[in-house]
């Protein structure tokens, strides 16, 4: 039997398909457009399948250069001994002090770093009213901060302080400011605003909201923001070791431009247990300040 | 005394409170009363100050309030506490410092305000929570964190919260709209409590019975305007009907779903980033 209703939801049914036909149409679209892009990308960029093809093995050839020759036998044989892990980390303790250097380095251009973010924070999140001016100019601060990357803050501050780590420090603490700042920001915006009502209707002043109302809501997500930042800083002070700022990037630096394969290797799984040190802390670290009172 | 004179609210071409007219005498514990979207809350807002007035004056002791700014408006609001229906307490502070933060206010001078951002405060001050907190049998409390508490708890700290306050005013926007009958009535309770100590209580409610037992005046609101003012005897089953065009029961019911519609409490938020 046909009712009335059947014809509605017939004619539903008709204009579901339409509908789902002419998304398929945008989206095919889409993709065609997207992918002249891309080709024509690639094509300036001089990203040519043919160099891809012919360059990756040379990959491979590199890298069995970097991997150590492990000997099953003498694996845990002296320094001496070629083939063993003593003979592949040879300078271990050299390198394990460069490379507690490089992690000094990234904690306090991290602490540093964070601790100017979480008060630019404040004022750079939209939803806690700052005046307009103040907004602006802070966003705008940290978007000049983190854009220019820290290898260049590196070079201006080797320039102005000499070879070493404060140059790193400093260099590392700016761009960590910028990076930071946006993400601390964007986490403040995102906390529920009743408690702020609370504050400001007893008489708190703004600050006093931002640190009663805010802070506390804030804080796990800042601090997992600042360990994520602190694991990439690692990763920084490696590289900006490049250009003379200290820790275990200039050691880097010097096995690669001497052809010291194995060494390459050798401190690169040094950095990566470094990293993975620094992300099983914070994880904990996370878990007990969510819990904690502040 | 507190005088409310043409007092208005325009959200674009709609107004939420509509030449609203008011002289409260000090002590007076008022109920004010209204069907969801009549300006109960903007009304209480606006007195705090929380929200700005499109027209009209605010006259608190002869002062006008509607012109205050920075420092002298920070001391008016903390001369009328304000309670919410969701409470607005610090969830992950422990009990204590939300009761202090009604103290903010009251410490003068650049190092009290630098210790209050620390959370330094004064033992004089704590005793003050502690004791306020003690009143409303809640000193047990003191140390965990609020989202550990009930609701009806919460409602109480954020009472004693007001009290450190030491104002002269409270407005509550429906206090017990977010609690259970039992919650209801100990929150109730301690307002009517705060009243007998002096302080004029201008209270938001949705349940006429509650506005009747506890409230010496009520006064209606229908879209903005004050259609109802006197003592609650005055507010009979059919001079409800008359002024809402509905029954007591239907209005009844109609405030609790609109009630429930906002939720009463946010869902903690653990998980933040990928």
């Amino acid at each position: 039997m046909h009712a009335p209703g059947s014809t509605a939801i017939s004619a539903q049914e008709a204009a579901f398909r339409d509908l789902r036909r002419q998304r398929r149409a945008t989206t095919l679209v889409g993709v065609a457009v997207l992918a002249v892009l891309l080709a024509a990308a690639a094509w300036m960029s001089e990203f040519h399948p043919a160099s891809v093809v012919a360059g990756f093995p040379r990959i491979g050839e590199y890298l069995s250069k970097v991997l150590p020759s492990l000997e099953w036998a003498n694996l845990l044989a002296g320094p001496e001994t070629e083939g063993s892990l003593a003979f592949w980390f040879y300078r271990l303790d050299a390198w394990l002090l460069l490379l507690f250097e490089t992690a000094q380095m990234a904690a306090i251009a991290t602490l540093m770093g964070a601790a100017v973010a979480m008060l630019l924070a404040f004022p750079a999140a939209k939803t806690l009213g700052a005046p307009n001016w103040v907004f602006q100019l802070t966003r705008r601060l940290l978007e000049a901060t983190r854009t220019v990357p820290e290898i260049v803050f590196a070079l201006i501050f080797v320039w102005a302080f000499g070879v070493g780590a404060l140059a790193g420090i400093l260099a590392i603490a700016l761009h960590t400011t910028g990076a930071l700042g946006k993400l601390f920001a964007d986490a403040m915006e995102n906390v529920e605003l009743r408690p702020w009502d609370g504050v400001r209707a007893s008489g708190g002043t703004w600050f006093e909201a931002c640190r009663f109302a805010v802070l506390p809501a804030a804080l796990p997500d800042l601090l997992s923001y600042a360990m994520l930042r602190f694991e990439v800083n690692l990763r920084s002070a490696s590289v900006i070791g490049f250009v003379g700022a200290g820790g275990i990037g200039e050691e880097l630096y010097k096995v690669i431009s001497f052809n010291y394969y194995e060494e390459i290797s050798a401190i690169i799984l040094l950095i990566i247990f470094a990293v993975m040190l620094i992300d099983m802390t914070s994880e904990r670290l996370r878990r007990r300040v969510i819990e904690v009172v502040t | 005394m507190l005088e409310i004179e043409g007092l208005s609210r325009r959200f674009g071409a709609k107004a939420a409170v509509d030449r609203v007219s008011l002289r409260i005498p000090a002590g007076q514990m008022v109920g004010v009363i209204g069907r969801s979207g009549a300006g109960k809350s903007t009304l209480l807002r606006l007195v705090n100050r929380l929200a700005e007035p499109s027209e009209g004056q605010i006259r608190f002791e002869g002062r006008d309030v509607t012109a205050l700014r920075g420092r002298a408006l920070r001391d008016w609001r903390t001369e009328c506490a304000m309670i919410f229906q969701q409470f607005n307490l610090v969830q992950r502070l422990d009990v204590l410092t939300n009761v202090l933060i009604g103290r903010l206010n009251h410490r003068h001078g650049f190092l009290a305000r630098l210790g209050s951002l620390l959370c330094q405060f004064s033992p004089e001050e704590r005793a003050m929570a502690l004791a306020a907190l003690d009143r409303f049998d809640l000193l047990p409390t003191a140390l965990q964190r609020s989202d550990t508490l009930s609701g009806g708890q919460q409602q109480r700290v954020a009472i004693c919260r007001a009290l450190m306050q030491q104002p002269r005013l409270i407005l509550a926007d429906e206090p017990i709209a977010s609690l259970d009958p039992r919650n209801a009535r100990t929150v109730m309770d301690a307002l009517a409590q705060v009243n007998r100590d002096g302080i004029t209580v201008l209270v938001n409610l949705h349940h006429l019975d509650t506005a009747r037992e506890y409230c010496g005046r009520v006064v209606a609101m229908q879209q903005g305007r004050v259609v109802f003012d006197g003592a609650p005897s005055e507010l009979s089953p059919a001079r409800i009907t008359q002024i809402y065009g509905i029954t007591e029961a239907e209005f009844q019911a109609e405030a609790a779903l609109a009630v429930k519609a906002s939720p009463a409490f946010d869902m903690p938020r653990q998980t933040a980033l990928a």
